[in-house]
């Protein structure tokens, strides 16, 4: 019966091909442009680290000059706290992280010496976050005690560097000093780059990890935001190493709730500690902030999608009000055969079905055609926003497919509901006089 | 008029009327709101930065070989770029508006009052600074070598007179404004900084920045490895200079990389990437819009002609001309599309006020919601002119048939 209902969907929408193909085409454009706004808004606001965002926490403590009105206290820490609860819960991984830029001098001539945009952490770091080797391991907590020269690379950088291939035990001259890969990275895209907002929250990653004390040890060229409300005493690196500029971000794992718990003491007890000492001045709320609550705390969401996402809600909803109004002049049209179907004993139950089936069919339709529509808008999402974006993240994948065509299919229904009503309770016997 | 009996028969096909109208509120509600976002944007995007954007390109040089020498080299660098034909002047510079990224400090009038310091963007430039970007000296006098202060990172001293900004000027001295000149202020460290000049304008480096016109000029170089040499050509000579320059720099010495070689227009274009994007994705949704609602007009029009064919033909029968009929259809659609329209304003308002409270946008000007009620009734009325054509030449005739 289904089948049967399916033809004579096709033989309804041949009979009425500019009406029939008017409706799949309002339904196609307002499902496509939905959908390109559903899936910025699906990579820009979803949850980048499903399995552990809850489990994960970044640290904010008491920072700003409470004699500055209205200040929102800076993202990060302090090289004074940042060792300090490194050195406080060694039992949890966790991990201080900042970005640095450095030159490399690749061997041989081939190569010229190039610049490189690279992130000092700990070993921690690698696991917490999941991150994907493509060879090698990332390095363990030894090397980040003993300050060993040793580098994880991006799949980009082994390409650039190494054509590519297993680059594990090559050396690197980077900065003067000569380091080991232990490394390197499979494709990995954090969307958004929850671990480091403050640096462009949909940039690529780095390009270069290395054990973060290296950045001091070796002073390296820090880069990214450096936030102080106190001018440091004195001048050089080691002024800043004790000043209140915060420019390390600070991460820790925290599987149970015990563990949150104490940790939430124990990061209070050592708020009150430093305000004692005269520091850690300015109050806040709230110190640890798993990762959705920081995403949101840092609005990492661009309004703009936000924005984007009512505007396109109003637009799908034009598109199936387009498709009641033709959907009824469809069916109405019909009135003459439906009258013929029910004279000849049809059920009302089986006209509703064949035209559920039929608003259905178009619903389908137009959800092909709008998986097309969709594919080009977010094209050109991609050619508009160019390096705003990482390269490649933002594409049509199974989720998006299929939510694209059970939403066309339902709505188109739902927006047949009524003109079905309708098409059903044609009162025959007037239909027939006029054959 | 012939108000009466359309509305009447209006009140026949609610639902018709209701789908339209609907439409037309919510398309309404869309569009002008969209365009008044693409008018924000178009503002924020058009502000001047203060600069000579359109010849203006720079590059950074960061030496890595021990035996780099950055003071001597920049200088040299620096003279050889300007003796270049189509050049008009160079220098250094530690940031550029626009750009996205520099640095700021605060600034008072008193020292070590940091409740009233004032936010102000810092450019540490060198002497040649205001002619390379092409900024207009309002008030004092421009640096001399003399003033440049050249110092390594190990060291936090500032130099001893700066220009600033007409801008914050007004904020720090609103009494004196640009007559601020010869005044003293003191930055955070509280060392005195002399006011020497002042400029119409300059853009901090960000352009989101609630103090984005605050902007001081600092003549200093720091010793750290990088320079950005900042380059003012001839009109139309900026192009080939770029690639001229570049290669000249990587020719003069190998123990440095050059990177980010780029022009002031290009990096405009970057910065507001997301604005234009937005501005553009708008466009689209502003047409796809008006295409939907337009062809759901004419569907639903040319359905309620043909359904009442014989009645249109019985009219022309009693003597109704051409004009009657076509003046009944484009009334009808009046009347429909403007209870749209008012509907749509209430929504627009609604729509203006989320915005406002929710991404603490601007309230909307009073005119948009009148002139969009204006554009969706004329985009009714031509949707509907072709399907009233076509109902006012049906024949007499009809009427006569098939009864």
């Amino acid at each position: 019966m289904f089948m049967y209902y399916l033809r004579l969907s096709l033989l309804s929408y041949r009979r009425n091909p500019v009406l029939s193909s008017l409706m799949v085409l309002a339904v196609a454009i307002g499902i496509g442009a939905y959908m390109v706004i559903f899936t910025l808004n699906y990579y820009m606001g979803g949850d980048p680290i499903p399995a552990k965002s809850d489990k994960l926490f970044h640290v904010q403590l008491d920072y700003g000059d409470p004699a500055v009105p209205n200040s929102t206290p800076p993202p990060q820490l302090t090289y004074i706290d940042a060792t300090a609860l490194l050195n406080l819960t060694p039992q949890h991984p966790r991990t201080a992280t900042s970005k640095f830029s450095a030159i490399i001098e690749p061997e041989g001539n081939e190569i010229r010496p190039f610049s490189v945009d690279g992130r000092g952490n700990f070993s921690d770091f690698f696991t917490m976050f999941d991150v994907p080797f493509k060879y090698g391991n990332g390095w363990d907590r030894s090397d980040d005690e003993n300050n060993r020269q040793v580098m994880v690379l991006s799949q980009e950088m082994n390409e650039r560097l190494f054509g590519g291939n297993n680059s594990v035990g090559e050396t690197i001259l980077m900065h003067g000093y000569n380091f080991t890969v232990v490394g390197v990275l499979d494709r990995w895209v954090p969307i958004p780059k929850y671990y480091d907002l403050n640096n462009g929250a949909f940039n690529s990653i780095e390009e270069a990890y290395i054990p973060w004390n290296l950045i001091v040890g070796m002073e390296l060229r820090r880069s990214g935001s450096t936030n102080c409300w106190k001018a440091p005493e004195g001048s050089g690196l080691q002024a800043l190493l004790n000043a209140e500029c915060a420019w390390i971000q600070y991460w820790v794992q925290l599987d149970s709730t015990a563990d949150q718990s104490a940790y939430r003491d124990l990061i209070d007890n050592y708020a009150a500690q430093q305000k004692q000492l005269g520091r850690l001045l300015f109050p806040i709320e709230k110190r640890l902030f798993d990762v959705n609550e920081w995403l949101q705390e840092q609005e990492a969401q661009p309004d703009e999608t936000r924005i984007l996402s009512a505007l396109a809600a109003m637009l799908l909803a034009v598109c199936l009000l387009n498709t009641v109004g033709l959907l009824l002049s469809k069916f109405l049209g019909k009135s003459a055969e439906i009258g013929v179907r029910q004279a000849l004993g049809a059920h009302k139950g089986s006209l509703f079905i064949q035209h559920v089936i039929e608003a259905g069919f178009i619903g389908a339709v137009g959800g092909i055609l709008g998986l097309g529509v969709a594919s080009l808008g977010l094209q050109g999402m991609h050619v508009l926003l160019g390096d705003f974006l990482a390269s490649g993240w933002l594409r049509l994948d199974i989720t998006v497919v299929s939510v694209t065509i059970v939403l066309a299919i339902v709505s188109t229904i739902i927006a047949g509901l009524y003109p079905i009503w309708r098409a059903c309770n044609i009162n025959p016997a007037i239909h027939l006089k006029l054959q | 008029m012939e108000v009466g009996p359309i509305f009447r028969a209006l009140m026949r096909n609610k639902l018709g009327v209701v789908l339209i109208a609907v439409q037309i509120a919510f398309t309404m509600t869309v569009i002008v709101n969209a365009v008044f976002i693409i008018n924000e944007r178009n503002d924020t995007m058009g502000r001047p930065s203060g600069m000579d954007e359109g010849n203006t390109f720079y590059i950074t040089s960061i030496g890595f070989g021990d035996n780099f020498n950055e003071e001597v080299t920049a200088v040299e660098d620096l003279n050889m770029i300007r003796q270049m034909p189509g050049v008009l002047n160079a220098s250094l510079t530690s940031a550029l508006p626009v750009s996205g990224s520099g640095s700021s400090t605060g600034v008072s009038v008193v020292a070590g009052q940091r409740e009233s310091s004032v936010p102000t963007a810092v450019y540490d430039v060198n002497e040649r600074a205001l002619s390379t970007m092409g900024l207009e000296l309002v008030a004092g006098v421009d640096f001399t070598a003399s003033d440049v202060l050249v110092r390594t990172r190990d060291n936090n001293s500032s130099p001893d007179n700066i220009i600033i900004s007409a801008a914050l000027a007004a904020v720090l001295f609103p009494e004196l404004g640009i007559q601020a000149v010869g005044q003293t202020i003191y930055n955070a460290n509280e060392q005195p900084l002399r006011i020497i000049g002042i400029v119409q304008q300059l853009q901090a480096p960000w352009p989101t920045s609630p103090f984005v016109e605050q902007a001081m000029l600092s003549p200093l170089h720091v010793i750290d490895g990088t320079s950005t040499y900042l380059v003012r050509t001839e009109p139309g000579q900026r192009d080939r200079l770029m690639v001229e320059v570049e290669e000249l720099l990587a020719a003069r010495n190998g123990e440095r990389i050059l990177r980010g070689l780029r022009s002031m227009e290009d990096t405009r274009e970057e910065s507001y990437r997301v604005d234009s994007a937005m501005s553009k994705i708008l466009y689209v949704i502003i047409a796809t819009l008006v295409f939907i609602t337009a062809m759901g007009i004419v569907g639903l029009a040319v359905f309620s002609i043909n359904r009442r064919k014989k009645q249109i033909g019985t009219r022309r029968a009693l003597g109704a001309t051409q004009g009657d009929i076509l003046r009944y259809f484009l009334l009808e659609n009046l009347m429909i599309t403007g209870c749209g329209v008012l509907v749509g304003a209430v929504l627009t308002l609604a729509f203006n006020m989320f915005l406002v409270q929710s991404f603490d946008m601007p309230r909307i000007d009073w005119y948009y919601a009148p002139v969009g009620m204006l554009l969706l009734m004329l985009v009714g009325q031509l949707a509907v002119i072709g399907p009233s054509q076509g109902a006012a030449r049906i024949t007499p005739a009809l009427a006569t048939r098939s009864v």
